[in-house]
């Protein structure tokens, strides 16, 4: 689905990404865990479409196609959603609106027809479920006033509602204590399927408890340095990242 | 000689003689009176300069220079009023027009021509010119030598059905116009009013509008003033609204079009449990100038008053604000909210704004925010990572920066009107 080949990418002129390789295919669940600064963040901009990022080397195809020559909205139409570290407020455009607004617009360049009002309403009704919801979130302005956790479950609500065939979960579980935390782990796990895949992108191995991934990565200094199996996240956290530093410089 | 006296004239001077040849010969005598008490005063008043405070971000000199004409009292081309109403009142270049006007009397209300009235009103002939600022040159010029305007009147009690709209409308070659309008709410009494401004022409005209707004104990009224000429048109607007205890009043200033506006909002609370809004939606282009300064005195206790005044300026267009809350001694339990926000789409687009408030009693909540910022862009991603395409984003974010305010539109079709203009104007922004 997601082949990443020698990917390097700048801001402002300092390299973050220095050659990345990662091929995720359907029905997998690929956690990329590391340090601060390990350039995290960076490569799920790089995937969403962030414009200040700068690709100097490598390629990205999803699902063979060219994604870095895509919009970040042509993108979410193709099927990649990020799941935002920190979602964004926007005050006077409600949750519901801006849900309908996106599926038509990805409707529209697909060449179909509005979804009908009593169509969405029943997915809103059944995929805000997922999350604990309820509707609850409809009529409030997107993120406007939300909790730290409001605003993760609402992350997840949206992607319910997109059904992307690849998500990306940044830090989702930044800020989330940990019943909130369950619950936003419960709502991806049911949304897994043989046909999609999911990048979660974490520093913590706590939220690889609820959402157990087939391999994992460990990014340091723009590089993936290590691959293993959910063994690898339990390490990580008894050992810290230290010893894969050195392991790296080593090598 | 002759040439010579020409070129001693005053920019003053010039301006005031286009007015030479209107012929009020017609009008009652106090009203003649008070034209004559008007042009007194003009005398001892200058035009403002760019050291006057109150004028200190709009220049006027451009609009003083033109030479204008009295236009003709008709237009050649079939415009579109757009008026679903049983009650509209037509003025072309400030004149009465009665064939396109139309009205169906409701039982208590006068509806009529400012020159109607004057034969018929006893409430006109003794209030009329009361609430005018004698040292606002604008505001004299009007007095001085207004053609003709609305009357609307409503007898205590009375709940007007009809939505009353008063349509004036710029056409020929450079006209002038200054038209008066007087609305009088007895008490208990509630009305909905819509004054549209519109050209039928292209080029300059002036505008120099002045509205006397009476509302009574108990009466609530709304105001809807939608400017929309053409961008080459300029525009004065003096509107002085005294309330009476308990009453209700808003006036919702909608600026579309207008190469240069500048609307001067006049409350003056003389009672208690007052409640006002004002409330401003501008959206500029090209290089449009917009300049709003309210005034709202609070000289009662237990008053509320709630102003908001948002502007998008693109291009390279200026928008200004100056709100003034000035809350008297006595005025104990006065609580008073004015907001500004604004949002500039370029670097050529300028925001002027400053809330001023003086508070002399020690018993009030008062607050005043002025803020001026760009689209976030960060907002704009966040809607693009979910599929909606740029250009719909910035249209989503601009429409949820003005939806308060085109929700304190309570003329239906006009908020319908308004949300249009926004749908338009937004959804191929760049």
């Amino acid at each position: 689905m997601l082949k990443i080949k020698n990917l390097h990418a700048s801001i402002e002129g300092n390299e973050i990404l220095k050659g990345i390789d990662l091929e995720v295919k359907a029905g997998e669940v690929h956690a990329i865990m590391g340090p601060n600064g390990s350039g995290k963040s960076t490569l799920s901009s790089v995937l969403a479409g962030r414009d200040e990022y700068e690709v100097t080397e490598g390629s990205v195809d999803f699902l063979s196609e060219d994604l870095l020559d895509m919009e970040a909205e042509d993108r979410a139409r193709a099927g990649i959603f990020l799941a935002f570290q920190y979602p964004v407020e926007i005050p006077g455009v409600s949750n519901i609106n801006f849900l309908k607004t996106a599926i038509n617009e990805i409707r529209e360049k697909k060449g179909e027809e509005p979804i009908a009002a009593k169509d969405f309403l029943q997915r809103v009704k059944e995929k805000s479920k997922l999350v604990g919801l309820e509707g609850k979130f409809n009529n409030r302005s997107v993120n406007e006033g939300f909790s730290g956790g409001e605003k993760k479950r609402n992350e997840i609500f949206q992607m319910a509602m997109l059904e992307p065939k690849l998500a990306i979960l940044d830090e989702t579980d930044s800020g989330l204590d940990i019943d909130a935390l369950k619950v936003v782990s419960e709502g991806v796990n049911k949304l897994k399927s043989p046909d999609n895949a999911t990048i979660v992108i974490t520093h913590y191995q706590r939220l690889l408890d609820y959402i157990v991934p087939d391999y994992v990565h460990v990014l340091a200094n723009g590089r993936i340095v290590k691959t293993g199996g959910k063994e690898l996240a339990l390490e990580l956290e008894e050992r810290g990242y230290d010893w894969i530093k050195e392991e790296a410089v080593k090598a | 000689m002759m040439l010579e006296a020409t070129v001693k004239m005053s920019n003053k001077e010039k301006f005031l003689s286009h007015y030479g040849m209107i012929d009020f010969s017609h009008d009652k005598e106090s009203f003649v009176e008070k034209r004559r008490a008007a042009e007194k005063a003009l005398k001892g008043l200058e035009f403002p300069t760019s050291k006057t405070e109150y004028w200190k971000y709009t220049r006027i000199n451009k609009l003083i220079r033109e030479s204008y004409q009295l236009g003709p009292a008709d237009v050649d081309s079939d415009i579109d009023l757009s008026v679903p109403t049983k009650n509209c009142l037509v003025f072309v270049n400030g004149y009465y027009t009665d064939e396109l006007s139309w009205t169906e009397a409701e039982a208590g209300i006068d509806f009529m021509p400012l020159s109607e009235a004057k034969e018929k009103s006893d409430k006109l002939k003794g209030s009329f010119d009361s609430l005018t600022k004698k040292e606002e040159i604008f505001s004299m010029i009007n007095t001085a030598y207004h053609q003709d305007g609305a009357y609307l009147h409503l007898k205590k009690g009375k709940a007007a059905e009809s939505v009353y709209y008063i349509v004036n409308i710029s056409a020929g070659n450079q006209p002038m116009s200054n038209p008066r309008n007087f609305i009088y709410l007895e008490e208990g009494s509630s009305a909905k009013v819509v004054m549209k401004h519109i050209s039928a022409n292209e080029g300059n005209s002036f505008t120099n509008q002045l509205s006397e707004i009476f509302v009574e104990k108990n009466a609530n009224l709304e105001i809807n003033k939608l400017q929309s000429e053409n961008d080459d048109a300029y525009q004065i607007s003096n509107d002085e609204v005294s309330q009476e205890g308990s009453s209700q009043f808003k006036m919702n200033t909608i600026s579309l079009g207008g190469g240069l506006l500048r609307n001067n909002l006049n409350l003056d609370l003389n009672g208690e449990h007052i409640e006002s809004w004002m409330n401003g939606l501008s959206l500029l282009h090209g290089k449009q100038h917009v300049d709003h300064h309210t005034l709202i005195h609070h000289r009662e206790p237990n008053c509320v008053s709630h102003e908001l005044y948002k502007t998008i300026a693109d291009d390279a267009s200026t928008g200004v604000f100056n709100g003034k809350v000035f809350v008297h001694p006595i005025a104990q339990k006065t609580n008073a909210y004015q907001s500004n926000a604004n949002m500039v789409l370029t670097d050529d687009a300028s925001i002027y704004s400053k809330p001023e408030l003086e508070i002399y009693a020690d018993d009030v909540k008062c607050s005043h925010g002025s803020t001026t910022g760009q689209m976030d862009e960060e907002a704009i991603f966040y809607l693009r990572s979910r599929g909606i395409g740029k250009k719909k984003a910035r249209a989503v974010l601009l429409n949820a920066f003005l939806t308060d305010l085109v929700e304190q539109i309570g003329v239906e079709h006009l908020r319908e009107e308004v949300q249009s203009v926004i749908d338009k104007k937004y959804s191929g922004v760049k």
